[in-house]
């Protein structure tokens, strides 16, 4: 996995600062800072070296109540035939992050699911409703701290069992 | 076309529509005949499948994802399966990775058969799907009598599969794929040099290269478009690196690169190298081996995360699972191709008459339980 490090480098040159190291070296993902999210996604799709043509996959990730939100993102490039991993962490209270639904256009219904699970916002996006949840759904349900409703629209919700013992 | 603009009408397409293959609603805008704008509305038969897995054990989770993509239940159990092993580094016996192997390429083939004869019904060829259902049938039952089920298998299990071959499947196996050889010519006498489904599907609902790759197309709508790109070739898992086989992509032999007819021709290929990798391992499977032998008395995967893609009927599926290290996964993320080629829809379809978003649709081969999941 050594596109990770020529990602990170070059990343590093282009927009100083953006790319937080990590805590203990790993070859798995490199990790941003959301303030430049969208032009740095222009750039990786653009980029002679890199060409992530193909936004893949986007995952919301919620690490648990005391810790954040992430949004986890895989890209592939079909014509250099690698691939990459970029997280971005955002805060539990009012979640937004650049959009990049106008860079890859396959980004839009994925950031919209990640919308109507998790509740992040993403800024810019042009149409950013709920993907697979009616629209009068209440919450969100994948993060960890959301509470199943007793009640949807007068019809009673069956309690989700926890395990088989 | 498109001179004259009329006043826009808005019709709607389902959720109970036999040529939406599923539940699925399209609000579709025209001008006249022709489709101006389609918005897909799903989420119908959303199941909560991300929720459920928070909430169950790793081998708990096998049974949804056969029941997410319910048409190719072995190769969405085959990809999690894949994903967990990896996070817990484990290694099959070679008799289960062949079995494996076997049962993904039927699966992909039933998985096709069912995709072609669908797609002549939406264009109003039934004779084509009554033939393939049958062919289709002995897939089936060759399932059944390995594994009891005949749609919805739970057979992949983390670290081998749930029974081993059963007497008498190899020269059943054989006996199947023999005349299936020579039923695929019929298909193509009956559906694919038909007059009528040429005009039908060729150079209609063209997906150029460049579309199919920024909306993350895969599988055979994007090989249609021309662009040789199977994760079993360029990415191998398991042993496909073993057999020899060939990713047939779209020329645009009776119209345009990445049109109806090309995307239909790429599927009736594909089952060509479907017989031939399963002909492969018939031949080369290990004769002795226990297929419970490197099942994990605990499945808890380290503290860790992992997106692995395999190749599905339908493109690439990936899975997003990350583990804590308790037996429960913390989150597992299907990456759903179909998911992504009905997001392309709207725009390939657009400029086309009424009765092409039908042909079209048929054509991405979706199906909605692993759109919703």
């Amino acid at each position: 996995m050594i596109i990770n490090q020529k990602v990170s480098d070059i990343l590093e040159v282009k927009f100083p600062g953006v790319v937080i190291l990590p805590d203990e070296p790993h070859n798995d993902f490199i990790q941003i800072h959301p303030e430049k999210w969208k032009e740095i996604a222009k750039f990786i799709k653009t980029d002679s070296e890199l060409k992530f043509d193909s936004c893949q996959c986007i995952t919301g990730v919620d690490l648990g109540i005391e810790d954040g939100l992430e949004v986890r993102y895989n890209f592939h490039s079909m014509q250099l035939k690698h691939k990459i991993e970029i997280r971005i962490a955002v805060e539990r209270k009012n979640p937004s992050i650049p959009s990049i639904e106008q860079v890859w256009r396959g980004a839009n219904w994925l950031e919209r699911e990640v919308y109507d699970m998790y509740g992040i916002r993403f800024k810019g996006h042009r149409d950013l409703r709920r993907m697979l949840l009616p629209d009068d759904w209440k919450g969100w349900p994948l993060r960890k701290d959301y509470k199943t409703p007793n009640i949807y629209n007068g019809m009673k919700i069956p309690k989700v069992r926890k395990g088989w013992d | 076309m498109g001179l004259v603009h009329a006043e826009e009408m808005t019709l709607n397409i389902g959720p109970q529509h036999p040529s939406t293959h599923g539940v699925l609603r399209l609000k579709v805008k025209t001008d006249g005949e022709i489709i101006s704008e389609i918005t897909p509305v799903i989420g119908y038969l959303h199941r909560c499948f991300e929720k459920h897995c928070e909430n169950l054990s790793y081998e708990q989770v096998i049974p949804f994802t056969d029941r997410c993509d319910y048409i190719a239940a072995m190769n969405n159990s085959f990809g999690y399966v894949l994903a967990v092993e990896k996070l817990m580094d484990i290694q099959v016996p070679e008799r289960v990775e062949y079995i494996r192997v076997i049962m993904a390429e039927y699966n992909r083939i039933a998985s096709h058969l069912l995709a072609l004869g669908t797609f002549g019904l939406d264009v109003g060829a039934y004779t084509p799907f009554l033939y393939m259902f049958r062919d289709r049938e002995r897939i089936l039952d060759l399932f059944e009598i390995t594994c009891g089920a005949r749609l919805l298998y739970n057979y992949m299990w983390v670290g081998g599969v749930s029974h081993d071959l059963p007497l008498g499947f190899m020269e059943a196996s054989y006996r199947f794929l023999d005349e299936f050889e020579k039923n695929i010519n019929e298909y193509h006498n009956i559906l694919s040099y038909n007059k009528i489904f040429i005009e039908r599907s060729a150079d209609v609902g063209i997906m150029p290269k460049d579309v199919a790759i920024d909306y993350g197309v895969t599988g055979p709508n994007l090989r249609g478009s021309g662009v040789k790109w199977d994760l079993r070739k360029d990415e191998p898992y398991s042993i496909y690196n073993r057999f020899k086989f060939d990713v047939p992509v779209g020329t645009g032999i009776m119209g345009s690169v990445g049109d109806c007819w090309d995307r239909y021709w790429v599927r009736a290929e594909e089952m060509q190298e479907s017989i031939k990798i399963i002909r492969q391992a018939l031949d080369k499977i290990p004769r002795e081996g226990n297929v419970h032998e490197a099942l994990p008395k605990k499945v808890r995967p380290p503290k860790g995360s992992i997106y692995f893609r395999t190749e599905s009927p339908r493109g690439d599926l990936g899975y997003y699972i990350i583990s804590d290290g308790t037996p429960t996964p913390l989150r597992v993320k299907m990456r759903s191709p179909a998911f992504t080629a009905l997001s392309a829809l709207s725009e390939i379809a657009t400029g086309w008459m009424l009765s092409d978003v039908l042909v079209i649709l048929g054509s991405l081969d979706i199906v909605l339980g692993e759109i919703d999941r």
